[in-house]
């Protein structure tokens, strides 16, 4: 489980590494998006993982931390998953905006001089 | 207590009516003149009933706890010198915001001048009633802000805003090394607390630190009043209105540099070093201020260096340091401030009525506006130095001490001389302005007609000049109780014999003072004629007017310094500088990453986890699938990059974490939908121009493949070293401990988010607001690519019918799901403290089903039945969570502290109940907002541009 969850990160983050560096703005947001899919899976890595143990508490009495997942990655990334949301939608508006206004869609707004 | 509190109302007031100020209506100039007169006579008021505590060496201290253990706490605090400032703060403000009344033209927006100007009345107070050094500094560079607000007033004038901008990077500047200067007597001392600081002077002079700190502390203080070589701000300053000179000039701004150094001078004063840099600046500045003065042919120019050299007189004053010379400051800060603020706005007044401040036109006032003659001439006089007048006394002071006092330096020696040529010169401006601008022949070609202004607006130079012969004829009457109240305040008890009357028979300084009247007379008198027709100077004062090198400086450091680095440093086009970004995050990686022993053994595969192999073949093709595809094929590339999302999702619910599964499952809808609404709006790429097939771009292609297969690997490297590595405790687990007990619920990770970590999750949920705004504010103005403004080609190409109907069994069916949907986001919501979900999965949801009604229907349709205002949503969800924070403040408890318990409602059971879940409504109703204000704003981008649709239609069929 460890080495094909570390596999799909490095998956997840090369591709969107890839597409970071691309000259297309929409490979820029597709490349985000799947970088952001990568960076989550790091951070909630970085925890306990368990496979069926949720972090939720029975009530009142004692109990054994070591026993759950650790939440606090989680909700580190369950805040990342919105702002990635956003920064997406924001992107995705100052595209369609520049593809507008640049009449490319190259991310320098003028196609490479040959 | 009751004293306590009245201090703290002292400071407060201005910026509440600054903020009521703001909100009036543009044209209300009777109803802001009332309110801001009345914060000022409140004020005044307030001062009369403090008035008996900081009589004989009493003071008043408002201690409130903020930050105590580094020292920071809000203490206000008052005695005889700062309420003697105070009221010139107060008592000169009211005067000026009477006479801005009639002074603004109809066109000027008065809400925001009278906000400023109460503002900036606040920060001044604040400023001189700080009783922490730090909260002083704040003050100071409020200040600055406001003053540069002010100065920038009418900022369609370009000589506004280069003023402005001038006098913000000089002073903020110069309150930046005094913020440098307190930081570090804060540390010599032990303590940021005023009083303690003024006691530990022997302390800070011998300490090692002392040369710095003093430099840092007068490079703020002389920025501030505009001492040499800072001088050159205050001219450029008056592109001001004439009433926010006439208050920034005379009574507030530029006296907080005096201010501040009589303030210090316990604790920083008496050295060597003091007295030849403050004297030295000081006496530099009388000299040069008064001189360039002579030359101005402006009337506020005139005025301005005047004031330079006034202040210069001051800092002198602060710099010999004696009893007597401290006295004298303090008593010459009053006159100055009264004759000054009188000037300026007589000086406006002529401006206003003549349309000009050009002294070379000016000429034979007094027959139009014999009144406000009369008054500028006293003031004038007072200015000068007459006998008779506040002015004169204060200089007689002056004289005096540097007279007496002799410690034999070049300096000291010099004081005398400069001091009468300073005041001779002052008396030869002064009779310049009078005989200029008030005699002679009538003046022609004026601009306007002159004659006299209202009333009311002579009405606060009346008083002002008043105030200089009353003063001038009974000094000890009027001023002899207010003065002693400061000077034990500065000085202590030990205060000395000091006599404020007219005759003292003749001294040396009345010897001095006749020298300067009769050379003063002389130096105007013999060269008139040269000055009036000759150039704004000669040429020795193109070398003290630093404005043009400053200019130059402020070029060369914002234009030309970082145009030649971007030559060096630049790397062209985003593509190059995302390359070198993710180089530098990588060599980061490793290079923090070496030191640490790898000694990872491969684990084995399970059966068990089989699934779990075939699950991320899946995600990681398509994945790369994905980053193949986004080049040509968009649509492809979208739905594999949700399928990796997915594969993500199945993960999260795999491992644990079900409410990140709910949350990514949401916000993956939401992110698609998003897209494909997008995706309308960039056509689709030409596959007719030919791949770039050359070596160069291919080499480009490997060269990124590397770094992209590199960075990959290793991330996987890391990532499984931290997944093999056995792990410790954990900070998570004090949360799983206290989740139940301290925050009421059982689901943790949704207890984190809107209990423990909770002004995270605020500042997210404002976050996601600001996106929200941004991208509606972009989309107003968006004009779409010219290809994309035609109907897409499927739906071109189908019969009208077809098109009609193309949605209709879907559009039943997500019109029916509506309520479903919302039931769902509800359950959800009230789920979350105890179990997976909570306000932002519930407002994804929320958001999709509204989202689908627009995927329906058209949105006219829907717009017809259903009304949503996002941006109300997002306000209120705001509101809600900072005021669900705010409301723990009235138990005393910290911003966002919760309370809960469970309540047993009938029907329904035991329930959770906790301030926590009102905090997760707000950002529930945020993220609505948010999202929906988003997709609508990209959805309605087809309504906008339906008609010139229609017009280009035609032509493509033809």
């Amino acid at each position: 489980m460890e080495l094909v969850l570390a596999l799909a990160i490095g998956v997840l983050t090369g591709s969107g590494v890839w597409l970071l560096m691309r000259p297309r703005s929409y490979q820029l947001i597709i490349g985000l998006c799947l970088l952001a899919y990568g960076v989550n899976l790091f951070i909630f890595s970085m925890g306990r993982l368990y496979v069926g143990a949720a972090p939720i508490m029975p009530k009142g009495g004692f109990v054994d931390p070591t026993a759950y997942a650790d939440p606090l990655p989680q909700a580190l990334v369950l805040t990342a998953i919105v702002i990635s949301f956003a920064t997406t939608a924001l992107f995705l508006v100052v595209m369609i905006a520049a593809r507008g206004t640049s009449g490319t869609d190259h991310v320098d707004g003028k196609e490479r001089e040959q | 207590m009751v004293e306590q509190n009245l201090l703290l109302l002292l400071v407060l007031t201005p910026f509440i009516s600054a903020a009521l100020a703001a909100t009036l209506p543009v044209q209300s100039r009777n109803a802001e003149t009332w309110l801001a007169g009345l914060t000022m006579a409140l004020a005044l008021v307030i001062l009369a009933v403090l008035a008996p505590a900081v009589t004989g060496g009493g003071k008043v201290i408002r201690h409130v706890e903020w930050a105590s253990t580094i020292g920071l706490d809000l203490t206000f605090r008052i005695d005889g010198f700062a309420w003697l400032f105070m009221v010139l703060v107060a008592g000169i403000g009211m005067l000026v915001l009477v006479y801005a009344r009639y002074y603004m033209a109809p066109e000027d927006p008065v809400p925001r001048l009278y906000a400023f100007l109460l503002c900036f009345a606040g920060s001044m107070a604040g400023l001189i009633l700080s009783g922490n050094i730090i909260m002083l500094v704040v003050f100071w560079e409020l200040t600055s802000l406001v003053s540069f607000l002010l100065i920038g007033y009418w900022h369609h004038r370009q000589d506004a805003r280069d003023g402005a901008r001038m006098a913000l990077i000089v002073t903020a500047s110069g309150g930046l090394c005094l913020m440098l200067a307190m930081i570090l007597l804060g540390q010599i001392v032990g303590s940021y607390d005023l009083d303690e600081v003024l006691a530990a002077g022997e302390r800070i002079t011998s300490h090692r630190l002392y040369p710095i700190a003093l430099i840092l502390f007068l490079l703020g203080a002389f920025t501030k009043s505009a001492q040499f070589p800072f001088h050159f701000w205050l001219p450029n300053a008056m592109a001001a209105p004439t009433p926010v000179s006439s208050y920034l000039h005379s009574a507030t701004m530029v006296k907080a540099g005096v201010f501040l150094l009589l303030r210090f001078h316990p604790a920083l004063g008496g050295t060597d070093e003091w007295f030849q840099l403050v004297t030295g600046a000081g006496l530099i500045t009388l000299l040069i201020g008064a001189f360039v003065a002579l030359f101005k042919h402006d009337l506020k120019g005139l005025l301005a260096y005047s004031t330079i050299s006034h202040l210069g007189l001051i800092t002198a004053l602060a710099g010999i340091g004696t009893p007597l010379a401290i006295m004298a400051a303090v008593f010459h800060i009053v006159n100055h401030a009264v004759f000054k603020a009188s000037l300026f706005m007589a000086a406006g007044i002529i401006d206003h009525e003549t349309g000009t401040r050009d002294m070379r036109r000016l000429s034979g006032l007094a027959r139009a506006m014999p009144v406000t003659a009369t008054l500028a001439i006293i003031a004038s006089g007072a200015m000068a130095g007459v006998p008779l007048l506040n002015g004169f006394l204060s200089k007689e002071m002056f004289f005096e001490a540097t007279y007496v006092w002799n410690n034999g330096s070049p300096i000291d020696n010099a004081a005398p001389y400069v001091a009468v040529l300073a005041a001779a010169l002052g008396a030869a401006y002064s009779l310049r302005f009078i005989v200029t601008v008030f005699f002679g022949p009538p003046a022609r070609d004026l601009p306007h007609e002159p004659h006299e202004p209202p009333a009311l607006m002579r009405l606060p130079v009346f008083v002002l000049v008043a105030a200089c012969l009353c003063v001038g004829i009974a000094p000890h009457a009027l001023l002899g109780g207010w003065l002693e109240n400061a000077g034990i305040a500065l000085l202590g008890d030990d205060l000395p014999e000091f006599s404020l009357k007219i005759w003292h028979g003749v001294n040396p300084a009345l010897v001095m003072s006749v020298i300067a009247m009769i050379l003063g007379i002389a130096i105007y008198l013999v060269p008139r004629r040269w000055i009036d027709r000759g150039e704004e100077g000669l040429g020795l004062l193109s070398l003290v007017a630093f404005g043009p090198a400053f200019e130059a400086m402020l070029q060369f450091l914002t234009q030309r310094l970082p145009r030649s680095l971007l030559r060096i440093a630049n790397a062209p086009g985003l593509q190059a500088q995302m390359r070198v970004m993710v180089l530098i995050g990588m060599a980061a990686a490793f290079l923090s990453l070496q030191p640490l022993e790898w000694n990872i053994s491969p684990p084995p595969i399970g059966a068990r986890e089989l699934v779990f192999v075939l699950l991320w073949l899946i995600g990681g093709t398509c994945a790369i699938g994905a980053a193949w595809q986004a080049k040509y094929h968009r649509f492809a590339a979208l739905i594999l990059t949700g399928g990796a999302g997915l594969v993500t999702c199945t993960t999260f619910v795999w491992l644990s974490a079900p409410d990140l599964a709910v949350t990514q499952l949401l916000v993956e809808i939401a992110t698609t939908a998003l897209l494909l609404l997008g995706l309308r709006w960039l056509p689709k790429r030409d596959e007719e121009i030919a791949a770039d097939e050359t070596p160069r771009a291919r080499f480009r292609r490997l060269r990124d493949l590397l770094i992209a297969v590199t960075c990959g690997g290793g991330m996987t490297a890391i990532a499984l070293a931290v997944l093999l590595t056995r792990p410790g405790n954990s900070v998570g687990d004090w949360f799983l401990r206290h989740s139940y007990v301290e925050g009421g619920g059982t689901n943790v990770v949704n207890v984190i988010l809107v209990d423990f970590r909770a002004f995270d999750t605020f500042g997210e949920i404002a976050v996601l607001a600001i996106v929200g705004l941004t991208v509606y504010a972009l989309l107003r103005r968006f004009r779409p690519a010219p290809e994309s403004v035609s109907r897409p080609r499927p739906q071109r190409e189908a019969e009208e019918q077809a098109l009609e109907a193309y949605l209709f069994i879907p559009a039943i069916l997500m019109q029916w799901l509506f309520a479903p949907i919302i039931a769902l986001s509800a359950y959800l919501f009230f789920r979350g403290h105890d179990l997976p979900g909570g306000g932002f999965a519930a407002g994804v949801t929320f958001a999709i089903g509204l989202l689908l009604q627009y995927v329906a229907s058209n949105v006219r349709w829907i717009e017809a039945r259903l009304t949503i205002l996002p941006v109300r949503w997002m306000g209120v969800g705001l509101i809600i969570s900072a005021s669900v924070g705010t409301g723990s403040w009235i138990f005393g408890a910290p911003f966002l502290t919760t309370h809960y318990r469970y309540l047993d409602l009938p029907l329904i059971g035991k329930v959770p109940a906790s301030t926590a879940m009102l905090f997760d409504l707000g950002v529930f109703a945020a993220v609505v907002g948010a999202i929906v204000l988003v997709l609508i704003a990209i959805a309605h981008q087809s309504l906008r541009i339906a008609p010139r649709a229609r017009n280009t239609e035609p032509e493509e069929t033809l």
